[in-house]
């Protein structure tokens, strides 16, 4: 019998932007939530799992590690990573998920915290990443051009999709404002308003097509979910999640290399991992640091063909809340926050359970998928409510 | 644009890159085995794994695989808007330079353009830079 992993409960901090709490406390606030939310207790953890772990060279983006979160907890851990270099921000649950199916662990934390927005406020103690000189690495093959942003580099798969198969910008607007829509539903994100066509329109650009609304912002904030044992669920007290597959690929591990995003492999791998198929699918969460992301797991998990993206993005209709996939429920990385990858699993698992409140899908939502990634990252996780 | 661009630390890898364009040349590594390109430089083919690879001058003509127009200033020296652009070269197969495209208006770059390279050179770094082809 296939051992089983599920999301046994799901946490967050407070989210905000220049936050003065220290980013180890926002840690221990989402653990605590999850760990409640699952009716565990600190003394059940035996596994800890974090994208990337501690980054001393870029500490705002990735403040905390492994080591830090189990001795502040007192946890007695048999197994634990840092996945910098796993398949992108949801490699780390998903490798959570084969420790537990192996037997390695019973009940993982795995969290994500960010401290972007208050380093950036902060850069005596946190300083900023140093594109200017010395510059090694990927970072030289970009940086020197004036490419310092993720989002010069996301823009040129943005332009050769318009070029190449006529998506507009008020088809690629849809992401934003579909965000801005469901975030404002969602007391704990960011952005409290929705967006209008115009507004987005009048925007100043960042690089083009990408416009301020298309790019996330920095965010301060931790989030966690819990995996759990097939064989320890009974020990759970919340609806759990199955994590019936997941994905993780690269086609180059280059931003500037790969012909495009890892989205399609890794897609096209996610559905050849399970019987699931796409039919079924009853919401997904996109990440959407940039907004041309989602275009490219739509087509790369088959939603549409390739190139057809824009078109489904067309009016927004098919994306909403009540549409035929609900995407990015909770207000994605745009509207929520950049809560870096995880927020997609977070908000599976709140659909999951019919818990959304005033964004809550109807019927009886029962498979999701989460994504994460861009460019070379890329991964993927299926998800299930029996 | 006249911004001091990132300085890169140089290496065994790299170092062909980045002061080829001294002698007006544009170094991709080569495999003097399988004849691959591997791009970023690296000791050992990626094609063959051979450790029979080094730097070797392409022509420094290619197309415009595709571009953004860059309106944000990134460090405070920046003069924007400039065009980033990923640079298919003729002869050095899935090879892609991340580059600016420099000497026209931005709003004169597109997909399919051919383009050649032009060094910027600073401090002893010689920046590969594309510019439209003549012609067009
Ligand atoms: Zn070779």
């Amino acid at each position: 019998m296939k051992r089983e992993a599920y999301i046994s409960g799901i946490g967050m901090s407070e989210v905000g932007v220049r936050l003065t709490r220290a980013p180890l406390a926002l840690t221990v606030d989402a653990i605590r939530e999850a760990v409640a939310d699952a009716g565990l207790t600190l003394a059940q953890i035996d596994g800890v799992s974090t994208y990337p772990g501690k980054m001393s060279m870029f500490l705002g983006f990735s403040p905390i590690g492994v080591d830090e979160v189990i001795e502040t907890c007192g946890l007695k851990t048999r197994w634990h990573t840092g996945a910098a270099e796993s398949t992108a921000q949801l490699g780390a649950i998903a490798d959570a998920a084969a420790a537990v199916r192996s037997g390695l662990a019973r009940h993982v934390i795995c969290f994500r915290t960010v401290y972007e927005a208050a380093a950036l406020a902060r850069p005596d103690e946190y300083p900023p990443m140093n594109r200017r000189d010395g510059v090694t690495g990927n970072s030289q093959w970009v940086s020197p051009f004036g490419a310092f942003s993720a989002a010069c580099w996301t823009a040129q798969f943005a332009t050769r999709h318009m070029k190449r198969y006529g998506m507009t910008r008020e088809q690629l607007a849809q992401v934003a404002l579909n965000d801005h829509r469901n975030a404002a539903l969602n007391p704990r994100a960011i952005v409290k308003e929705p967006l209008t066509l115009e507004k987005y329109m009048a925007a100043r650009l960042i690089s083009t097509p990408f416009c301020l609304y298309d790019c996330d912002r920095f965010t301060d904030a931790s989030t966690v979910v819990i995996v759990s044992a097939g064989d320890a669920i009974d020990e759970v007290k919340a609806t759990p999640i199955r994590i019936a597959a997941s994905a993780g690929s690269v086609e180059r591990y280059s931003w500037d290399q790969a012909e495009w995003a890892s989205a399609y492999p890794t897609g096209r791998d996610l559905w050849r991992n399970t019987d699931y198929k796409p039919k079924d699918v009853d919401t997904v969460q996109f990440y959407d640091g940039f907004a041309f992301q989602p275009i490219t797991w739509l087509e790369g998990l088959g939603f549409c063909a390739v190139g057809e993206g824009g078109q489904f993005l067309e009016g927004g209709t098919r994306i909403a809340l009540d549409g035929e996939l609900p995407m990015n429920t909770g207000g994605g990385q745009l509207g929520w926050g950049r809560l870096h990858g995880f927020g997609f699993a977070y908000e599976s698992v709140v659909q999951l359970r019919g818990a959304g409140g005033a964004r809550q899908i109807k019927g009886d939502p029962k498979v999701a998928v989460a994504t994460s990634g861009g460019g070379p990252m890329a991964a993927a996780l299926l998800l299930a409510r029996d | 644009m006249t911004w001091q661009r990132s300085r890169v630390r140089l290496d065994d890898d790299n170092r062909a890159f980045w002061t080829g364009g001294r002698e007006g040349k544009l170094y991709i590594h080569k495999c003097g085995d399988c004849g691959g390109f591997t791009h970023p430089p690296r000791a050992i083919c990626r094609h063959c794994q051979s450790e029979n690879i080094g730097p070797h001058a392409v022509a420094g003509a290619g197309v415009i695989d595709t571009y953004t127009i860059n309106h944000q200033k990134w460090a405070p020296d920046m003069e924007v808007p400039f065009v980033i652009a990923r640079v298919r070269l003729d002869d050095a197969p899935d090879v892609f330079l991340t580059t600016n495209i420099v000497n026209c208006q931005v709003e004169a770059v597109d997909i399919d353009d051919r383009v050649q390279v032009v060094f910027e050179e600073q401090e002893g770094l010689w920046y590969p830079l594309f510019e439209k082809a003549r012609g067009q």
